[in-house]
């Protein structure tokens, strides 16, 4: 009897510290890169603020990823990564997953189960385009237009490709300076069945097509290069329909008021997330993925959609989404993933920009100088 | 006169030729200055010329294709691309290992990206090619751990490797695998690894050892794991396969009698009876594209350890069978933004010198206290962030903007015609020269308040006009200003990337914007470096050029 207690008991202590030595081994600092402005407000108030509370971990923010994948490389080459957690968008993260910059994740090992119980690879299901990347949240790049510069006895549009309408929506247009999307809505409104666009998009005379497309209302866009850009661009009343991020057109029109509503057609989806850079210590390596465990789970991620109009990644998070904080409007309705905007969307293929990056976008600078 | 220095040489007091005493004394005197710069001579070379030097020095440098594939870049030496067919069977074999240990490593990515710049979908197909590699030669495997158990074994392997006790060592092998890693990771492999491969079991079945061995030292300095309790790649094993199936190692194996001999002799046994392994095949039914003739030839041609391929790629040229070519017209780019940058720094230069000019004067004119208070008006726009002065002109040049507004109010412009003054050539012109001006403003400034007014009195009392006066006495004296000015105002401006990025548009952007996209978007270090290099060449020929024309003495800045 007093064996098997003395044995318990020292079992006991013996886990306990283990636990403590396991906690113990965790940096108490913590530095995460992110976008900055609105977006990374929303990370500060659903996930860091929280995590601090919870573990008295002091976080560190860097609003560095624009430039995220460049200064990696750069770090790793000098051999001092001082990132833990890094916020970028997919096709970055993809790049960084191949140049061996982000560390691998056994995404149902290192990620909570969802709040219905299912396994993380099931609750993210295809959006772990990745074996590096941890999504956080779906957000499009759609259109917004000035309601007040609809002309006259015309429906306001409705579809992508009234943007290539100049006839009945004359005015100027804003796009991104990169193919990406461009080419592809080209592509769609040049008569190109959905599920063909990128093997089109794959062979040179597709490529041309596309660009010819683009150079019908060429010389009536402005090519943006900043997400900032068309929302800036719409208020001004300088362009009448932009493309940028849905979060910023929500900002535009439900912030600042202003005369501008979505077009929602033919959105093209893709994804935000979290990397771990690779070769980080283990005490560091452990406390970045001790975030990420937090900052993924469903509440989480439905918490976020507080504070901002982009869709969590689970799916376990959907039914969790409420009103907006300081607006106390509903957010269900403005996710681009709600069905009743997401009736005609696209999906950008990670696979072949990786390819195709380059030398496409090698075309569409050269044709834009000329 | 001759005669003279050959006979009486000229001494010091304490005997030594004067020359040379003048020499130490002279070369002294050099050391204690040169100690005197010293910490900035080396805070310079460290911090600034050795960081540029490396990076210039990756417009030429190609390592990553010949130390990730080393056996079949070897192997491809050979290959004739113009015969049309991929590669024959030794080359995949080789590419088989080569690749299989970068996958291990995870460096076969990085050598499809770097790859995918020269031609495209390459980067997909190492991907995908790194997942499936396990799929080579699995019937093999199978036959093999179906024959015994022993094959999975870590332990036993262990043992058959490092050869009975005492047993003679292939150091070469160690050697050239450490080596052999090295290069691939970049990493150190050096170290014990509690293994070495036993020089019978290396010339017995020398293809299974070097993969081992590899295995070894990746597990004990990588994964910082033991040796003998992990169980060898999937490589190792179809090595094992295929070195079983050599004449050599057949008649050899016969007379081996160390550690598993028995187990050897049953895989000989049921090798033999093995279907045999096509690599080539094996590659093109995990991708097809392994097939392609461009593909091979792209690895062939960005074989070699340096480049000029990135050069090419600079100038809008690329490497072709026949030698350098220039590109597809829709695909060049390059040519375009050089001259553009060229000439449209040059035009910011001129208008620089046009508005600064006159301020200059009026500054160098004024009084003190009333120069003061003007110097303050052109230093404060210096004082405010470039982003905030950028965005301005935004606020100021746009359709809808402050200038557009102002001038459909006078009635001088139709509503409906507004004019376009941004995102262009112009709009990246006035931003520009208006962030520039105080550059070329202060050195004239300066030299200006050097010119003696009482020469220009002198010369007017002389008979001079008021033009004559100015252009054949003020202004000769202020031409170092204005020298110095436009030096800086070009340099800077040639390199210029966030005015031109905010409001250029398609027609206003420079050569420093593509950089900025291959160093921070497409990671194509290499092309962005060649750019880099020659921007750098054209504004060192430039400067040369001017110290020809107007020399570098005549720059002054104050």
């Amino acid at each position: 009897m007093k064996l098997t207690k003395a044995l318990m008991t020292t079992t006991a202590l013996t886990v306990a510290a283990g636990m403590v030595s396991a906690e113990a081994h965790m940096t108490d600092e913590l530095t995460i890169v992110s976008w900055g402005g609105a977006y990374s407000k929303s990370q500060q108030l659903a996930y860091n603020e929280p995590y601090m509370e919870k573990t008295g971990v002091t976080i560190i923010n860097d609003e560095s990823s624009a430039e995220a994948v460049a200064k990696l490389r750069a770090m790793n080459e000098a051999g001092n990564v001082t990132w833990d957690v890094v916020d970028v968008v997919a096709s970055d993260a993809i790049r960084l997953c191949d140049e061996g910059l982000a560390m691998e994740i056994d995404f149902d090992e290192m990620l909570a189960d969802g709040d219905d119980g299912s396994k993380a690879t099931d609750d993210f299901g295809d959006l772990l385009v990745t074996d590096c990347f941890v999504p956080q949240i779906v957000y499009s790049t759609t259109f917004g237009y000035r309601t007040d510069m609809v002309p006259e006895g015309v429906d306001a549009p409705d579809e992508v490709c009234d943007v290539f309408d100049l006839e009945t929506y004359p005015g100027k247009r804003s796009l991104e300076k990169r193919p990406i999307n461009n080419m592809e809505w080209a592509l769609l409104c040049d008569g190109v069945a959905k599920d063909e666009v990128y093997d089109v998009l794959a062979t040179e005379e597709g490529q041309e097509q596309a660009l010819a497309k683009l150079g019908t209302i060429k010389d009536d866009v402005i090519w943006w290069s900043a997400g900032a850009d068309t929302p800036q661009l719409l208020a001004d009343g300088e362009i009448f329909m932009g493309s940028t991020y849905n979060g910023r057109l929500f900002s535009v029109i439900e912030e600042q008021k202003q005369p501008v509503a979505m077009m929602w057609d033919a959105q093209v989806f893709d994804l935000d997330g979290w990397i771990i850079p690779a070769d980080l210590s283990d005490e560091r390596k452990a406390r970045a993925l001790d975030y990420l465990m937090f900052a993924t789970d469903t509440q989480r991620l439905a918490d976020q959609a507080k504070y901002i109009s982009y869709g969590p990644a689970r799916k376990s998070s959907a039914p969790l989404v409420g009103k907006h904080a300081d607006l106390g409007i509903e957010m269900a309705q403005h996710m681009p993933t709600d069905p009743n905007n997401a009736k005609n969307t696209f999906l950008y293929n990670y696979e072949f920009w990786a390819d195709y990056r380059d030398d496409i976008d090698a075309k569409f600078q050269s044709w834009l100088a000329k | 006169m001759s005669d003279t220095t050959k006979t009486a040489k000229v001494l010091a007091a304490d005997g030594t030729p004067l020359k040379r005493s003048l020499n130490r004394a002279l070369r002294l005197q050099k050391m204690r200055a040169l100690m005197l710069i010293a910490p900035l001579l080396l805070f310079v070379l460290l911090t600034f010329i050795a960081p540029i030097a490396d990076m210039l020095f990756r417009s030429v440098e190609n390592e990553i294709v010949s130390t990730t594939l080393p056996g079949a870049t070897q192997r491809l030496d050979t290959w004739d691309a113009s015969l049309g067919e991929a590669p024959d069977e030794a080359v995949f074999e080789a590419l088989y290992y080569d690749m299989f240990l970068a996958a291990e490593a995870k460096e076969h990515t990085k050598l499809g990206t770097r790859l995918n710049y020269e031609e495209t979908g390459i980067s997909s197909l190492f991907r995908s090619s790194g997942r499936k590699l396990d799929d080579i030669g699995e019937d093999r495997i199978d036959v093999l751990e179906d024959l015994s158990d022993v094959w999975k074994d870590a332990a036993f392997w262990f043992a058959l490797m490092s050869g009975p006790e005492g047993a003679a060592k292939d150091n070469t092998l160690l050697r050239t695998q450490r080596q052999r890693l090295t290069n691939l990771t970049d990493d150190d492999f050096g170290g014990d690894i509690g293994f070495e491969p036993s020089a019978e079991i290396s010339a017995l079945l020398p293809r299974t050892a070097a993969e081992y061995t590899a295995f070894a030292l990746f597990t004990a300095i990588e994964d910082r794991k033991a040796v003998a309790k992990q169980k060898p790649w999937e490589a190792v094993k179809v090595a094992l396969t295929e070195d079983l199936r050599r004449a050599d190692t057949i008649s050899a194996l016969a007379g081996y009698s160390g550690p598993g001999a028995a187990e050897l002799k049953a895989a000989q046994t049921a090798a033999a009876d093995m279907t045999p392994l096509n690599f080539r095949d094996s590659f093109v039914d995990i991708d097809k594209d392994w097939a392609d003739v461009d593909n091979w030839q792209t690895i062939q041609t960005y074989s070699p350890r340096y480049t000029n391929g990135y050069f090419l790629n600079a100038v809008d040229m690329q490497k072709s069978p026949d030698g350098p070519e220039f590109r597809d017209e829709k695909e060049r780019i390059y040519g375009l933004l050089f001259k553009r940058t060229l000439f449209m720094s040059l035009v910011i230069t001129a208008s620089c010198i046009v508005l600064a000019y006159p301020v200059a004067w009026i500054l160098a004119n004024l009084p003190m206290r009333t120069a003061n208070l003007l110097m303050i008006l052109v230093l404060l726009p210096f004082w405010t962030s470039l982003l905030v002065r950028t965005s301005a002109w935004k606020v100021m040049l746009q359709q809808q903007g402050v200038i557009n507004d102002v001038l459909v109010w006078l009635g001088l412009v139709d509503d409906g015609a507004r004019l376009i003054m941004i995102n262009n050539q112009f709009g990246t012109i006035v931003a520009m020269t208006h962030i520039l001006l105080p550059f070329m403003i202060l050195p004239m400034y300066s030299v200006m308040q050097t010119i003696q007014p009482s020469y220009l009195r002198a010369a007017k009392s002389l008979g001079a006009t008021n033009w004559t006066a100015f252009w054949r006495v003020y202004f000769p004296q202020s031409v170092p200003g204005i020298g110095a000015g436009s030096i800086l105002v070009f340099i800077l401006s040639i390199g210029y990337y966030i005015t031109p990025e905010i409001v250029g548009g398609t027609t206003g952007t420079f050569i420093s914007n593509r950089i900025a996209y291959h160093i921070s978007s497409s990671l194509n270090w290499g092309l962005a470096a060649a750019l880099g290099t020659i921007l750098l060449a054209v504004v060192l020929l430039l400067y040369w050029a001017y110290d020809k024309i107007v020399g570098i003495d005549n720059v002054k800045l104050g």
